[in-house]
């Protein structure tokens, strides 16, 4: 907040530099191309836990993404395999299909506060597997597989994006996609919270009686931030299914629904980008404690837990701590 | 004087008790009226009938004659019933300013998109809310503490901050409940002061208080609630010459005793 407009911009321009120049770059000299894999998977996966981001910012501890992306994952699938859709069309339909979802499955579990609207959306994760096993549209434990490409996106005969399936390398195509959805996305969230709405959410987060006792109606506002959530949950699992060319009734599950929400904590819950940082790190942190084999899971639950105690307010707060010593 | 607020045989009853029973009185423009009486009276639950935090059983609140009972508490703030809290209700993560801006959320014109996009219309709300709220924090004393973070104030600034939180929604008759609790002599009667001068720029102040001299300082009128039932109504010097007031009082001090 304390940092002025130009070194605002500089810092952008930067980001956008990094993430489309020269991650490309590097990634090509060094011929490590299965790093496209694992940006694009931090992309999405941080596009998804901005939507977490969102729901805690209304005083909500949502551990029900999972059930989100599942959805849009199913929604876009089903209609590009059954419908013949293009996928550019399913991509926001999917995305809208899980905001209207999370309105009506919203209405009435919003209601509930702390832990036990956390439980509630803890078990819709669950809800959504066990839907996804049961009717007869996903096609049971075996799912939907051998899911076309992204095919070309054109408008009055130009050619915007090209077909996936025509491309040499179609893992920098889904990297760049993902990348410029995550930017889309954070930007639609920082414009979000710096504005009055921004300050209406945190009136919420800290006192909702306080807040419908001024004229805020709270219903309405946390179904909206509700819906906005999952609306990032469908998008980000619908470009998962493409990418995996599949999607199964595990393709994403509790844990994934509990990491959405650690990548926030861990990026810090006061920051609106917490949850891209958080994603970053936790993710690249798994896969380099996977050299500790067995103790994998014990070391990294271990450093999360102390990670917390030191830093509750998420790794972000160290650099607010750090300009306000210097 | 014409009538801001009308209560007519409202009851709530939680189960088997009966909370509030067929209570009715009204409110005249720019009046000072408290609610009073002991321990368990009712007077919080009537609070909360009339702020519309609870419905009511039977009976109804009217507000210029436009029933407000019933409605979501929200809807009714925008028709311009506005309440206070007991405690040190207050967004204390923001700063003393901003509580009392986002407090203007009501005379908005902006939708939820226009603050997104930054509309004109959005931009002009800001700057209006800024300046009015410089001066509600000024009329309360607050505008030395305007950037502090809320949950720093001192108590007696904190209660003010929740009277400036309401003030700034504009209502037609502000709710405070029990404004003086846990305050010494001389807070108190600087609150005395400042309700007063909330009625002098034509607001119109009900009250639920415990503290029977600074009710009787400020207040036009009274209505005396013992066991959920109104048992007396007048002004402060009718109030206390009145024989069933002063036995609900006695009454309820002789069981304290007892225990």
């Amino acid at each position: 907040m304390t940092l002025n407009r130009n070194v605002k911009i500089a810092a952008v321009v930067a980001f956008l530099a990094i993430v489309f120049i020269a991650v490309p770059a590097v990634i090509s000299a060094s011929g490590r191309f299965d790093l496209y894999y694992t940006l694009t998977s931090v992309a999405l996966l941080s596009i998804a836990s901005a939507g977490v981001w969102l729901t805690f910012y209304i005083g909500r501890i949502n551990i029900g993404q999972g059930a989100y992306a599942l959805m849009g994952g199913y929604i876009s699938a089903i209609l590009v395999m059954n419908h013949g859709w293009s996928f550019w069309l399913a991509l926001p339909v999917a995305g809208l299909f899980c905001a209207a979802a999370s309105v009506l499955i919203g209405l009435p579990i919003l209601r509930l506060r702390g832990v036990y609207f956390a439980m509630v959306t803890l078990v819709l994760t669950e809800v959504a597997r066990l839907l996804a096993l049961a009717l007869p549209i996903t096609n049971g434990a075996k799912g939907i597989v051998s899911i076309p490409l992204p095919g070309a996106l054109s408008v009055f005969g130009v050619t915007l994006i090209p077909d996936f399936a025509s491309l040499q390398n179609s893992r920098l195509a889904f990297y760049l996609l993902a990348v410029t959805l995550m930017v889309v996305c954070f930007a639609v969230m920082y414009r979000l919270v710096n504005s009055r709405i921004g300050k209406l959410c945190q009136s919420l987060q800290q006192n909702e009686e306080l807040a419908s006792s001024i004229g805020v109606n709270i219903a309405y506002l946390r179904v909206i931030a509700y819906a906005v959530s999952s609306f990032f949950g469908g998008v980000s699992g619908a470009i998962f299914a493409a990418i995996s060319q599949s999607i199964y009734p595990s393709s994403f599950t509790v844990t994934d629904s509990v990491n959405f929400m650690l990548n926030c904590f861990l990026g810090g819950l006061g920051y609106v980008f917490g949850p891209m940082l958080g994603t970053l790190v936790l993710y690249f942190g798994w896969d380099l404690l996977f050299q500790t084999g067995q103790f994998q899971l014990l070391i990294y639950s271990g450093l999360m837990i102390v990670l917390m105690l030191v830093l509750p307010n998420g790794l972000l707060s160290l650099a607010e701590m750090t300009r306000k010593k210097g | 004087m014409a009538e801001m607020l009308e209560v007519s045989d409202l009851t709530k009853r939680f189960g088997g008790l009966v909370a509030v029973n067929n209570v009715s009185f009204s409110v005249r423009e720019r009046e000072i009226l408290s609610v009073i009486g002991p321990n368990g009276a009712g007077k919080s639950t009537l609070f909360k009938l009339i702020s519309s935090f609870l419905k009511p059983t039977t009976g109804e609140v009217r507000l210029k004659g436009e029933r407000i009972s019933g409605l979501a508490p929200h809807i009714a703030a925008r028709k311009g019933v506005v309440r206070t809290f007991q405690e040190t209700t207050i967004f204390k993560n923001m700063s003393v300013r901003d509580n009392v801006i986002i407090a203007h959320h009501l005379r908005s014109k902006a939708s939820l998109f226009g603050f997104f996009l930054g509309t004109g219309a959005a931009k002009v709300d800001e700057a209006a809310f800024g300046q009015s709220a410089d001066e509600i924090l000024a009329l309360l004393g607050l505008s030395s503490l305007a950037n502090e973070t809320a949950r720093n104030l001192p108590h007696g600034h904190l209660r003010a901050l929740g009277i400036a939180i309401g003030l700034a929604t504009n209502p037609s008759i502000l709710l405070l409940d029990e404004p003086f609790a846990g305050m010494n002599h001389d807070e108190t009667m600087r609150m005395v002061e400042m309700v007063r001068r909330l009625r002098e720029r034509g607001l119109t102040i009900l009250l639920v208080e415990h503290d029977m001299p600074a009710v009787m300082k400020i207040s036009d009128r009274l209505v005396v609630l013992n066991f959920g039932q109104k048992i007396a109504e007048g002004t402060p010097s009718e109030i206390q010459a009145n024989e069933k007031v002063i036995e609900a009082y006695l009454g309820s001090e002789d069981e304290a005793i007892g225990l």
